[in-house]
């Protein structure tokens, strides 16, 4: 795809947001600063408390509470909170749930916002609406259905041990895509209207079908808006934790967030070895927002305003 | 949500589709129409039905009438405890976390040094899971050794904070708000960023103060970003689950629909057509978000 349309596209990219002129240095700042400080000292400090108590043995915060000094420091609950609560399973489980997910919501998604919003065509108003409204219904509504039509579908063995929808990665995964897809829709038409016009009509002077128009043409210029949908959609599904708890009875196949109830112990609970767990599980999500930090900021601004 | 309309009149219309494109198109519509069908509006609609029966979701299932919810009104006492916290949960994030979240994006977008800095420390509580959340919640507040009883110097006699019912509610909507605000600053972050400084220049030689360009001429324009947060406030408002199941269960004070929801369905009793019921109320105060959203949203897309 070396001399494909797409070398064209840049010149019609729409216009990146205006460097912000340096803004006018006033009195002021120093209290603007110490507040945002505060505030942001206020959000991270129940995760550095987290963090902090990973590192201590319990019988040291027991006797001298959270905000003590420590007597001894060490990643040993680390350790233990990753082997104890079979994390790693849990870890691939929660990858061949959302890795697929995510794509195909992508996707699909996509096209559906195409359509709306680039091929004019009639009723496309209605589908938009269709679908945004889909997602804002609560997950709770559904449960209930879902749960009972999940169950009565077959899959062959290959598919699914239980030989069911239910209980199978499947279901998490269909129900994620299908709930998802809303949301998606609805900021990728957003995104896709800001687009100029002009090149697709460049394209069908040339011939290009629906799908070159779609693939080669629209796609490619929305990257901004799928990586910052793709961030957040990571997120919200690697953290999910209602499908599964009602999709899924092997607790085998449960996703990673599950994995910390296996650290809460019967009439004990450890919390500083919580709180390492805790720490291990909010690490992916952590690492992919502050990866994708500049291209997820990017994204929304292209999409959610641009007029 | 585009403000100015890129459509020029006497544009050609598309030409009509050729049989490829037609197979295209059925394929890749009809796929995700019928699984939104097939996994939302499906549902929804069976949901409605199954709360006029009484199941349990082996047996036969049996008419039931209006049963489940005159039992829900009358006699299931979390009914409208749940019911208020829902509506107080609601009001907490829409008056005090998103106007919150609001006014620290409009701060940062003023161009403070270390704005990227605050910018991410503010949003990583966003991508925490609830259930993460939920459980730093009870390391901070807990009656043992939760941090903030520590600080309060009180471990004599703690105060427990989430199990007290009158005060386990506000705890868990500031941990949820804890996101919220997050999510609602960098959405508006967004937002403000492609706000066109010629309009507030305009203001300023027009002579409007900060604060009469910000109200009369920033937040107008910042309209459909408004809608999206708006939105976002009452779904989740709705959709409050995870935290308040991953610190009680949904129990002593942190009583919600969704919880009463899943107790029902998933619990020993399965009484669907009576979770149901619950699921139809909560649908039902949804549905007056998602109808106003809507009609914003069609008075918008006939505004391009």
């Amino acid at each position: 795809m070396t001399a494909d349309i797409r070398t064209t596209a840049p010149v019609h990219r729409p216009a990146q947001a205006p460097a912000r002129p340096a803004g006018p240095r006033r009195r002021g700042r120093w209290g603007v600063q110490i507040f945002l400080a505060a505030v942001s000292l206020a959000f991270v400090a129940p995760l550095l408390l987290a963090v902090y108590a990973s590192l201590r043995p319990y019988q040291d915060t027991a006797q001298n509470g959270y905000f003590s000094w420590p007597s001894h420091l060490s990643f040993a609950y680390y350790r233990q909170a990753y082997t104890e609560s079979g994390m790693g399973g849990y870890f691939v489980n929660t990858l061949i749930i959302a890795v697929p997910a995510v794509i195909v919501t992508l996707f699909l998604a996509a096209f559906v916002a195409f359509a709306v919003s680039r091929l004019r065509l009639r009723g496309g108003l209605v589908l938009l609406m269709f679908f945004t409204a889909g997602n804002l219904l609560p997950q709770q509504v559904i449960v209930t259905p879902l749960y009972v039509l999940f169950n009565r579908i077959p899959l062959p063995w290959w598919m699914s041990d239980s030989l069911t929808m239910y209980d199978s990665y499947w279901a998490v995964i269909v129900v994620n895509i299908g709930f998802q897809l809303g949301f998606c829709v609805f900021v990728l038409a957003n995104f896709m209207r800001t687009l100029p016009q002009e090149i697709l009509e460049a394209a069908i002077v040339d011939g290009a079908g629906v799908w070159t128009r779609f693939w080669r043409i629209t796609l490619p210029l929305c990257r901004p808006a799928l990586a910052a949908l793709a961030t957040l959609e990571f997120t919200w599904v690697y953290n999910d934790f209602l499908w599964a708890l009602i999709f899924i009875s092997d607790p085998g196949k449960l996703p990673i967030t599950s994995s910390l109830n296996n650290l809460r112990g019967q009439f004990f609970t450890d919390y500083n070895l919580l709180a390492a767990g805790s720490v291990l599980v909010a690490l992916p999500t952590i690492v992919v927002f502050l990866l994708l930090q500049r291209h997820f900021i990017a994204g929304l601004t292209l999409g959610s305003t641009k007029g | 949500m585009a403000l100015t309309s890129p459509r020029r009149a006497g544009r050609p219309r598309l030409r009509r589709f050729t049989r490829r494109d037609l197979a295209v198109l059925v394929v890749l519509l009809g796929i995700p129409v019928l699984l939104d069908v097939a996994i939302v509006w499906g549902p929804t609609l069976a949901s409605i039905g199954l709360s006029f029966t009484s199941w349990d979701g082996i047996g036969d299932i049996h008419w039931a009438g209006g049963e489940n919810y005159r039992n829900l009104a009358e006699n299931y006492p979390p009914f409208w405890p749940a019911v208020r916290h829902n509506v107080l949960w609601l009001l907490f994030l829409g008056l005090i976390a998103t106007p919150f979240g609001l006014f620290l994006a409009v701060l940062i977008d003023r161009g403070v040094r270390f704005s990227r800095f605050y910018q991410s420390v503010l949003y990583l509580p966003v991508v925490l899971s609830l259930a993460i959340v939920g459980f730093i919640a009870q390391l901070l507040l807990g009656t043992d050794q939760g941090a903030v009883n520590t600080l309060l110097g009180n471990r004599a006699d703690p105060v427990d904070w989430l199990g007290d019912s009158r005060l386990n509610i506000w705890m868990m909507m500031i941990a949820a708000s804890w996101r919220h605000v997050g999510y609602v600053m960098i959405l508006y972050l967004a937002g403000l960023k492609s706000v066109d400084p010629a309009l507030k220049e305009a203001a300023a030689i027009d002579g409007a103060n900060e604060r009469q360009t910000f109200f009369r001429v920033v937040l107008p324009t910042l309209r459909p970003v408004n809608v999206v947060v708006g939105v976002i406030t009452v779904i989740e408002a709705l959709r409050a689950f995870d935290i308040v199941y991953a610190v009680n269960k949904g129990r002593n004070g942190l009583e919600l629909l969704s919880v009463l929801i899943t107790d029902n369905i998933i619990g020993e009793a399965s009484r669907i057509g009576f979770g149901s019921a619950i699921a139809v109320v909560l649908l039902t105060v949804s549905l007056g978000g998602i109808v106003t959203f809507l009609v914003q949203e069609l008075r918008g897309a006939r505004d391009r």
